[in-house]
């Protein structure tokens, strides 16, 4: 019965501007009643300013066997961080 | 706890050299503390244990709004009937938190709603303990939020992904519960004579129950063992009650109650309370249906459900209608930063 009723991620957006965040999901017919019952479950306590709501059919995932190819190449290229760079401590504001 | 003698189907914790070699990956990813997520391959028995206990936990959550929901219109003032709602409704909220995560694992919502109903899957023994009086919410946020607390802090750092995340929530919420059931006993200790003497006797029948929440001793368990191995059980039975025995009774304490066991000794050399021997027939007869109170739950848990249903088939219906009608506008929910065309995610 409520299976039928289709599956939606829930992201929220905080008071302090920040992107919208996964909180969970939830069971609605519609995006309307998945707005409303985000309301109810995951902002009882101000928790949020905003509400999306997707289906989580239509959210496409990276696969878990794809993790390597995906994310190892940054691991060598560590020079994209600034503490790659070691400045004298005399040279201020860097 | 929430989820008590949780099955794992082994019969024995295998050693690592004689785990295939998909098994040892897994479990070597446990050992270094990396989550499992719901794409991630598992061991059936790991899928099938987890589905177990979230599932007993998501249907405490739900159960026990009922003694408590019981309560609402009767709180003794208006403030404390809004404070009562709200606990409730997170209890629904914890409820829904941790049905979604089992779903992850590959249940459905109605599955585990029909076995609940079937009597196929347990939900806590606590929850079949009748509520009498007033002070009996106290005592409930007190204790067995306060015992709940205890055990789900280290789910936090669970091994599978959704459970933990859905823990943390919850232990954000938990303890509002904990403080308002502290507060309701405050006041009535600190109220007239029989006040008093309703918190004594709410304490006096709720501290034995409280403390077989945590099940069993279970140190010899294999079951417990093997899901200390898988990192979805971090303490054990005895080790989470001891602490908890700890705290709450200086707590006791201070409000001037009597915690009811004549052997209760604070012991010096281990720097913990001694306390005297559990009941267990008790508990046992209680998972097995024959609590104070296991059939009236079922009863009202199963009516709410029926009762229910014409509101899920209507939102169903309606919202076929509306997939079906010609030219659907944007729901004014919708509009705003919210709005369809304009919501590139991330
Ligand atoms: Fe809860
Ligand atoms: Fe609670």
């Amino acid at each position: 019965m409520t299976s039928d009723w289709p599956l939606w991620e829930v992201f929220i957006r905080s008071q302090h501007g920040l992107a919208h965040k996964h909180v969970g999901s939830l069971h609605a017919v519609d995006a309307e009643m998945a707005i409303r019952n985000a309301r109810d479950v995951y902002t009882r306590r101000n928790e949020g300013v905003s509400i999306w709501v997707a289906r989580s059919s239509d959210i496409h995932a990276s696969s878990p066997g794809d993790r390597a190819p995906l994310f190892e190449p940054s691991n060598d290229k560590v020079y994209r961080h600034p503490t790659f760079f070691p400045m004298p401590e005399e040279v201020k504001h860097l | 706890m929430y989820a008590q003698m949780v099955e794992t189907g082994v019969e024995r914790v295998q050693v690592v050299a004689e785990m295939a070699p998909d098994e040892r990956a897994f479990q070597a990813r446990i050992d270094a503390d990396i989550k499992i997520e719901p794409k991630d391959a598992m061991p059936d028995a790991y899928r099938r244990t987890l589905v177990r206990q979230i599932q007993q936990h998501a249907h405490s959550e739900i159960v026990g709004m009922l003694p408590e929901g019981n309560w609402i219109t009767r709180a003794p003032s208006l403030s404390r009937k809004a404070i009562l709602m709200a606990k409730v409704q997170d209890e629904a909220g914890h409820g829904l938190y941790l049905y979604c995560a089992a779903e992850t694992l590959g249940v459905s919502r109605d599955r585990m709603i029909a076995d609940l109903h079937a009597g196929k899957v347990k939900y806590s023994s606590i929850f079949n303990y009748p509520t009498l009086t007033w002070a009996d919410i106290g005592t409930i946020g007190w204790l067995v939020d306060g015992a709940a607390i205890m055990n789900q802090i280290p789910l936090c750092r669970c091994s599978y992904g959704p459970y933990a995340r859905a823990m943390i929530r919850i232990c954000k919420e938990e303890s509002f519960h904990q403080r308002q059931g502290f507060d309701i006993m405050m006041a009535l200790c600190r109220g007239s004579a029989e006040q008093k003497a309703m918190a004594q006797d709410a304490l006096n029948r709720w501290w034995w129950p409280s403390l077989m929440m945590f099940g069993p001793p279970d140190a010899q368990s294999v079951h417990s063992a093997q899901s200390a191995r898988w990192k979805i059980k971090l303490l054990s039975n005895d080790e989470l009650r001891q602490r908890f025995v700890d705290q709450t009774v200086p707590q006791a304490e201070y409000l001037g109650l009597r915690v009811p066991d004549d052997r209760l000794a604070w012991n010096e050399a281990s720097g913990h309370y001694d306390f005297g021997e559990i009941d267990w027939s008790e508990f046992h007869e209680v998972l097995k249906g024959h609590g104070p109170c296991n059939r009236d739950r079922m009863r009202m848990r199963i009516k709410a459900w029926e009762e229910g249903a014409w509101v899920r088939e209507a939102a169903a219906a309606y919202a076929e209608k509306r997939a079906n009608a010609p030219r659907p506008g944007p729901l004014p929910a919708m509009r705003g930063e919210g709005d369809r065309r304009a919501a590139p995610v991330g």
